[in-house]
């Protein structure tokens, strides 16, 4: 099997519009969470989200992209000019044939439904945009990002709620583990802070109305945010031929389903995750010196987690360190896989654990190193990352440090 | 109907029980009801009441809506009422 290594990432989110900022804003354990700026913002009981501020589509694109863009498009081609340019490549050739992208959304061009749908309904109007559906579908994002840079291969959404990401970077890992590409875009991508977003998760009363706290006692509830992160994932041969600076390898992956609820998590579902992704990976468990947590600040999330984690690992459960950088950037549902793998690979390259913020009481439910409020330096050698979605679907990526 | 009985119509429903059969000491676990259920039957008694209802799925005990028996929900939504016409 060919080995896969990462060469290239990029991101914009609520901590930062690159990956070097995002780096900064997890190290000095900057939350991105705050007051939302939409419409209609006061008819919401929930008035807080990870916002990207400031930000200005026209900056970036042109009026004829921004009629094909929703908001979570214009976030992935950000994202991934500066993976693909971090990596150096170009595609053209057998490489294009054999280069695709698989990528993470939940809402897709959710924004875009929501305004159209203020359009019509609220305001009665009988006609609508021509580009309305090629603008709000799931896989505009991936098909966008194939034309930009000429990948020609295999090439998809996944849409698995809070798991989009990890088990869209699964598939692309294995495609190129198994020989099928040679290099893959990935990660996802997620823009649900819109009025209709945000009141449809206000309705399933598991929303905070002040933080992201996870795994702390005092925690109340997840908090939403939006943004993307894009990776070059790249057959390891092909990386070394061309000299490629490597930030990481890619090693194991699993996906689990709990086949019981369609909301409540289970620790089962979890953990056979978790450690199907250790076997996956073909190395001991106590190689693991950090896992990036789904940790969404809900009850029922933060302890089941915490659980899967303590019976896969065991004694050495109280030795690895365990953070949800969603305390910082909020839960970006189907893009939040691919911006806490940043957190992965800022540990295993950087050698800084980014830290879970906001924390401020234990929970013995919670009883794990899930360094609090402030960034530690520590020498890792793999890292994970968990996701586990509402259906009960479970994702978990393995991530070596590469030397 | 009156307030109780609204309630209890409600619960029944989504414990799929006849309403003579919720009684005001049952807690909504012993009518087979769970946390989405729960969810459903406070979205219910907001529409029906024309109330809302301060509840969080991830600490239900420290809401300020009691929970703790169909009684419990019945005395909660008349406070509520009382409260939320002033």
């Amino acid at each position: 099997m060919a080995r896969v290594v990462i060469t290239g990432a990029g991101t914009i989110n609520p901590l930062g519009a690159d990956v070097p900022s995002t780096f900064a804003a997890m190290r000095e354990g900057r939350c991105g969470i705050g007051p939302l700026d939409i419409l209609d913002v006061e008819r919401l009981a929930i008035q807080i989200g990870g916002q990207i501020k400031g930000y200005q589509e026209t900056d970036h694109f042109n009026r004829q992209q921004i009629a094909l863009y929703d908001r979570f498009t214009q976030f992935a081609l950000l994202a991934a000019r500066q993976a693909v340019g971090q990596s150096g490549l170009a595609f053209s050739g057998a490489l294009a044939d054999q280069s695709g992208v698989i990528f993470g959304t939940s809402g897709g061009g959710l924004t875009t439904q929501d305004e159209n749908y203020r359009a019509v309904y609220e305001e009665g109007k009988n006609r609508v945009h021509p580009f309305i559906v090629p603008k709000l579908m799931n896989n505009a994002a991936a098909s966008h990002v194939s034309m930009e840079w000429n990948l020609r291969g295999p090439t998809f959404t996944v849409a698995t709620a809070c798991a989009s990401s990890n088990h869209a970077m699964g598939q692309a890992f294995n495609m190129i583990r198994c020989g099928m590409t040679k290099v893959m875009l990935t990660g996802g991508s997620e823009a649900m802070l819109c009025f209709g977003g945000i009141k449809a998760w206000e309705g399933l009363r598991v929303m905070s109305k002040d933080a992201c706290r996870p795994f702390s006692a005092t925690r109340n509830g997840m908090v939403q945010g939006e943004g993307a992160g894009v990776f070059v994932f790249e057959e390891y041969e092909h990386a070394r031929a061309r000299g490629a600076d490597i930030l990481c390898e890619v090693i194991g992956f699993a996906m689990t389903s709990d086949a019981s609820d369609i909301v409540m998590p289970s620790k089962q579902g979890a953990a056979r995750a978790i450690a199907g992704a250790v076997r996956d990976a073909g190395i001991p468990k106590d190689a693991v010196g950090y896992i990036n947590a789904h940790g969404t600040g809900t009850a029922a999330n933060d302890k089941t987690e915490c659980a899967a984690v303590a019976d896969v690992f065991g004694r050495h459960a109280d030795k690895l360190m365990i953070s949800s950088t969603k305390s910082m950037h909020g839960h970006l549902i189907g893009g939040t896989g691919a911006v806490e793998l940043l957190a992965c690979i800022m540990a295993l390259r950087d050698g800084v654990i980014a830290p879970t913020v906001g924390y401020e009481e234990p929970d013995p439910e919670c009883a794990l190193d899930v360094v609090p409020n402030v960034a530690r330096d520590a020498d890792i050698d793999v890292a994970l990352s968990n996701a586990f979605a509402f259906g009960g679907l479970n994702a978990v990526l393995a991530l070596r440090k590469f030397a | 109907m009156t307030t109780d009985e609204k309630i209890i119509a409600i619960i029944a429903e989504q414990a799929m029980l006849e309403p003579g059969d919720v009684t005001p000491e049952a807690s909504l676990a012993d009518l087979g009801i769970d946390s989405l259920g729960l969810v459903e039957c406070i979205f219910a008694i907001e529409e029906s009441f024309d109330i809302t209802v301060p509840f969080n799925a991830n600490d239900p005990s420290e809401s300020d809506f009691d929970i703790s028996s169909v009684g419990a929900i019945i005395a909660a939504v008349k406070q509520l009422q009382a409260d939320q016409a002033k």
